[in-house]
Formats: C-alpha cells, sequence, structure tokens
C-alpha cells in the first residue's frame, strides 16, 4: 500500500484552515511548495468562534494594509475592564487617538465566518490548493514517520513529507499523534457567546464611538460569573455586539451550576444589561479555549508533524486573551521549519526542531512563559473571584458615598469596614495581611 | 433567552448519523452527570434515572468529551460539511 508516490502526494498537507493553518498555507505556497489545506466546514470559519478581536502584527507583516481589502468590523479604539458585584461595579478605562491611525493598534473585531473565508482565499491566490468539506480521521505513517493523513469519505489517504496540525482546541489528531493526552477540565474554558444586532447610531452613542472606532468592555470573573473563574465581554462590530462569557471548565464543573443560566444572569447584569438593551440575538455559538498556558502545552513536532494555533494549546490566556496572533506566528513558524527542514533534505524531529527554536524567539513562548502562573494562581485562590471582588468594590462606593460625615473620618470608616468585610469574607485571623499578599502575587502573574 | 430559542437561530446542516453517542447503562451510574449542566446547549438531559443525549442541536465544542471521565461517551466531529455552520463567528 504504498502511495506515497502517487499524484496524491504533496509537499505539506495542513490540517485546518483557521488562521493557523491557513497562515503556514500562505507562507509555503509563496515559497513555492506544493500545499494542500483541509478543511472540515463548507467554508472556513463557519465552525470557528472567537470572542472579538483579531490580533494583527503577524497579518499586517504577511499582507500589508489587509485592512483596505479584509472584511473587519470596527477597529479597537479602547477597552474598559470591569470588577463587578451584585450591587457594585469598579472600572478603568484607555482610550487612545493614536489607535484611530494605521496599523490601528493591530487590533480588529471581525466575523469569523468572513475573515477566515477572505484569509483563506489568499493562501488560495498564494497557490495553495484548499480542499472544503474534508473530515480528517487520522495520520498516515510509513516507517514511523507521519506521511499524510487520512480523510473521511472518497480521497481517502494523502500523502506528503510534512503535515501541519491546525485543528484547533480540540485536537483529536494531536491525541492520535501521541503527542499528548485527551484534556482534563483543568486545561480547558468553555466560551459561549451570542451576537446580538443593534443599529449603528445606537452602538455610537451607547459606546461613545464614531466612524469605524470600536471597543472591548471586559468583565473579570466576579459576580459576572459568580465566583468561577472567567469573565464575561463585549466587543463591537459594525451593526452588532458580539457578548461573550468564559468560564474556566473545572470550577465549573464544581459550582454545578449550568452553564446556560450562568450565561444568561450575565445577560441580564446589573452592569451588563444596558450594553444590549433592545438588541436581538441573531447567532448563539460556543468553542472551547486552551487554558493552562505554557506548563500545559504538548509536544510540539515529530518525525514529518508540526503543530501550531490552538492544537499545540499556544494562547495567552491573560488580560490580553490573544489566540488569533498566536496562531498566526506559530502557523508562520511551522511554515519556516519545514522550509528549513526541505533545505537538509531531512523531516526528521531532529530537523524540525527549529520549529521549537524559532517559537523560543517569538512572542508566542517568551508570552506564555511570561504567565505561567497567572492560571496556577486563579486555580489556587477561588475566593479572589467572589468574596474579594465583594469587599473590594463595596470599598469603591464607600469612598464616594455622600454623607455629612468629615471626609476623614468617613475615610477611616472605610478602611475598617474594609477590614472587617475582608475577614468575614475569608476567616482569616490576618484578612488584610492575606489580601495584599495575595494581590502582590496576583498582581505579578496577572501583569 | 430559552436554548430552544437559541438554536433556532442556527444554521445546522443535521446529518443522518449522530456523532455523539452515550451508553445509558454507564450514565444511569454516573456520580455527577456533570454533561447536564455544562453542555452550553443543554444536549443531555435527565429523564428519572437515565440521561438522555439530543445531538442534533450539537454546536461540536466538546465539552461533553471532556467531562464525561465515566467512558460513556463516543465523540466524532460530524461529516466534513455537516453540523454547525456559523454564519457570523
Ligand atoms: C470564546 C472565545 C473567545 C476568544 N476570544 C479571542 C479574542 O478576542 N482574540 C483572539 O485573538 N483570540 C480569541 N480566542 C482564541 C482564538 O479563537 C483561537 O486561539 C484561534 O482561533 C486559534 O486558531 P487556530 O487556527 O489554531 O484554530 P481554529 O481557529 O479553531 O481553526 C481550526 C480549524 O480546523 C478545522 N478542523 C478541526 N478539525 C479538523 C479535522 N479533523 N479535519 C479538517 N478540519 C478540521 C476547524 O473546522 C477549523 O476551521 C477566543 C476563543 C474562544 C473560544
Amino acid at each position: 500500500m504504498d502511495n506515497e508516490n502517487s499524484e496524491n502526494k504533496f509537499d505539506t498537507i495542513i490540517v485546518g484552515a483557521g488562521p493557523a493553518g491557513t497562515t503556514a498555507a500562505l507562507v509555503l505556497a509563496k515559497a513555492g511548495l506544493n500545499v494542500l489545506l483541509l478543511e472540515r466546514s463548507s467554508s472556513p470559519g463557519s465552525k470557528n468562534v472567537f470572542g472579538g478581536i483579531l490580533y494583527t502584527t503577524v497579518l499586517n507583516r504577511l499582507v500589508p494594509n489587509f485592512w483596505e481589502e479584509a472584511p473587519v468590523e470596527r477597529h479597537i479604539k479602547g477597552i474598559k475592564i470591569y470588577l463587578v458585584s451584585p450591587q457594585n461595579a469598579v472600572s478603568i478605562g484607555v482610550e487612545s487617538e493614536e489607535h484611530n491611525q494605521p496599523p490601528y493598534n493591530n487590533s480588529f473585531t471581525v466575523s469569523r465566518a468572513a475573515f477566515d473565508k477572505w484569509y483563506a482565499s489568499k493562501a488560495e491566490e498564494a497557490g495553495a490548493m484548499l480542499l472544503l468539506n474534508t473530515q480528517v480521521d487520522d495520520l498516515l505513517r510509513v516507517n514511523g514517520k507521519v506521511a499524510g493523513v487520512k480523510v473521511r469519505g472518497e480521497e481517502g489517504e494523502l500523502y506528503a513529507d510534512t503535515v501541519i496540525l491546525a485543528d484547533g482546541v480540540n485536537s483529536i489528531l494531536a491525541e492520535k499523534a501521541g503527542l499528548r493526552k485527551s484534556y482534563v477540565p483543568r486545561q480547558v474554558s468553555l466560551g459561549m457567546k451570542e451576537i446580538i444586532e443593534l443599529p449603528r447610531n445606537v452602538i455610537e452613542d451607547r459606546f461613545g464611538i464614531s466612524g469605524d472606532e470600536g471597543v472591548e468592555i471586559k468583565y473579570m470573573a466576579g459576580d459576572a460569573t459568580k465566583g468561577i473563574w472567567g469573565g464575561g465581554n463585549i466587543y463591537t462590530n459594525q451593526e452588532s455586539v458580539s457578548l461573550v462569557t468564559w468560564l474556566a471548565l473545572d470550577p465549573l464543573i464544581k459550582s454545578k451550576r449550568k452553564s446556560t443560566e450562568l450565561f444568561e444572569q450575565f445577560k441580564a447584569h446589573p452592569f451588563v444589561k444596558n450594553y444590549i438593551k433592545g438588541g436581538k440575538t441573531v447567532e448563539y455559538q460556543a468553542h472551547l479555549a486552551p487554558d493552562g498556558g505554557y506548563d500545559d502545552t504538548p509536544r510540539y513536532f515529530t518525525d514529518g508533524l508540526v503543530i501550531a494555533g490552538d492544537a499545540a494549546r499556544f494562547l495567552n490566556a491573560s488580560l490580553h486573551y490573544e489566540g488569533t496572533n498566536f496562531a498566526m506566528a506559530s502557523g508562520e513558524a511551522a511554515a519556516k521549519a519545514i522550509l528549513h527542514a526541505r533545505g537538509l533534505n531531512d523531516y526528521s524531529a531532529k530537523s524540525l526542531a527549529y520549529y521549537q527554536k524559532l517559537l523560543e524567539k517569538s512572542f508566542v513562548m517568551k508570552d506564555l512563559k511570561r504567565y505561567r502562573k497567572m492560571n496556577h494562581f486563579a486555580e489556587k485562590n477561588p475566593e479572589f473571584f467572589g468574596p474579594y471582588f465583594d469587599v473590594i468594590t463595596q470599598a469603591a462606593v464607600d469612598y464616594f458615598a455622600v454623607k455629612e460625615t468629615p471626609k476623614r473620618s468617613q475615610e477611616w470608616q472605610m478602611i475598617k469596614d474594609f477590614r472587617k468585610n475582608l475577614g468575614k469574607a475569608t476567616k482569616s485571623r490576618f484578612p488584610l495581611l492575606g489580601f495584599c499578599w495575595r494581590c502582590l502575587k496576583g498582581g505579578l502573574s496577572f501583569l | 433567552m430559552k436554548i430552544d430559542d437559541k438554536l433556532a437561530l442556527d444554521l445546522f446542516h443535521v446529518d443522518k448519523q449522530a456523532h455523539l453517542q452515550i451508553k445509558p447503562e454507564i450514565c444511569r451510574k454516573c456520580p455527577h452527570k456533570a454533561c447536564t449542566y455544562v453542555c452550553p446547549v443543554e444536549n443531555y438531559t435527565i429523564n428519572g434515572e437515565d440521561v438522555v443525549l439530543s445531538w442534533e442541536g450539537c454546536l461540536e465544542c466538546g465539552t461533553c468529551r471532556i467531562v464525561c471521565d465515566q467512558g460513556s461517551l463516543t465523540w466524532d466531529y460530524p461529516q466534513g460539511g455537516y453540523g454547525i455552520l456559523y454564519r457570523l463567528g
């Protein structure tokens, strides 16, 4: 059964036409390789969900001024971050006029169904072959080395010198390749999303933007997720907003709360509902995202195979929720490693280890390492996202309370209440000390 | 908003064959039945002692695959071109 030399043989086969796979296809096709890009959906992007912001440092290098032709919604001018309790909210916002200039801080809201389709067409223009409706079920091996893929249906077996797995967070193929075990709940978050239509002028008035300006609103755990590690987001599109809730799966399971109910409670939260008031939901979506960071990345290459994007768990799940940029950067690095291996005419793991070198040098590994403690912190300090948030937001509200007490004594009272509330919330003997220590540790792992 | 009303907004190309299957006798003994509350489309419901699966509204997120630690679930993607088709992803 040696089809290795038949017409079915490609230089590289890439599984998955998301940002990781398409970037690899684009770079390899530009370099003149015979590339096959396989996608299980009937249109690239129609299986894909993200929150809202496409980060584009890599894209803008590969397709300069891409926003002039790509289907982007709005460029992101600012962000507002909320900590919420049932009654109170503290928020901090950042906005910049600089972000209204090219390259728009490399942040654009897009619809993945539209963007991924456009991006895949760029890889096709460069010479890659895109095959849709194609479900890859397994990897093929020749003498122990990955040498192609097995496709459900007519195409059957397809061979290549190298295979790139860019099949996203649920990469069953990475499991079949023996490069990682199946996930445990602490390694993923569940995202749920609604696209809510609103008239353009309502969006502009409500969010304080005009033209193609956009904003992100971010809710950090707390009452937004009923104390479960996770959060919520609102992103502005042209004529809709994307409303997202994401929940770390392990604490979600332990909470025994229904994900669908948590999502509805988020929508109805006093500090959320006004942003979506009067809107009409037009689509409902759900997807997993990799969590766990650097310490949970698998081995991402072997003989004849490299893994990129979410399949390799490359996502910066910190305050900067960056997956698209990591997917594109790792897709580009995967392509470069394959070109390097081609130069040596050696597709073994030893030669493909160049992929790791490229990643170590890029922001992908550096950022993953930078935030490696964050998930551990979130896991070990669940009280941070429930009781602490209540106490912090209460103190902020007390500070601004209008009373006939002189401000100095009001502030003392606020500090006393803060300590008392902390004590109640954590039942610790030294609540303030514990709180400061955790803030320091947490701050260091987040920032 | 009810989950059925949300799913009515989504476009599916439903396959004839189920891509998810459970073994009811295992689910009956499952100590946590976590699938019944984590699934974002409420595909898994409880009927008396039993877990009932309706896979047609599946968004292919894979959450149930991770929470089912009892070996009851067979999870696969639907064949190419079938399943959920987001228009606005
Ligand atoms: C709720 C949520 C919010 C997010 N918000 C953001 C955000 O705001 N900004 C950001 O940068 N990132 C965000 N992310 C992360 C981002 O979506 C991912 O990191 C990114 O999409 C990964 O790209 P990828 O190419 O690796 O995988 P994907 O985009 O998942 O693409 C994988 C592709 O492979 C295909 N495929 C899978 N299996 C097979 C198979 N067996 N055969 C053939 N084809 C297959 C799929 O159909 C899909 O097209 C978010 C994620 C979630 C879940």
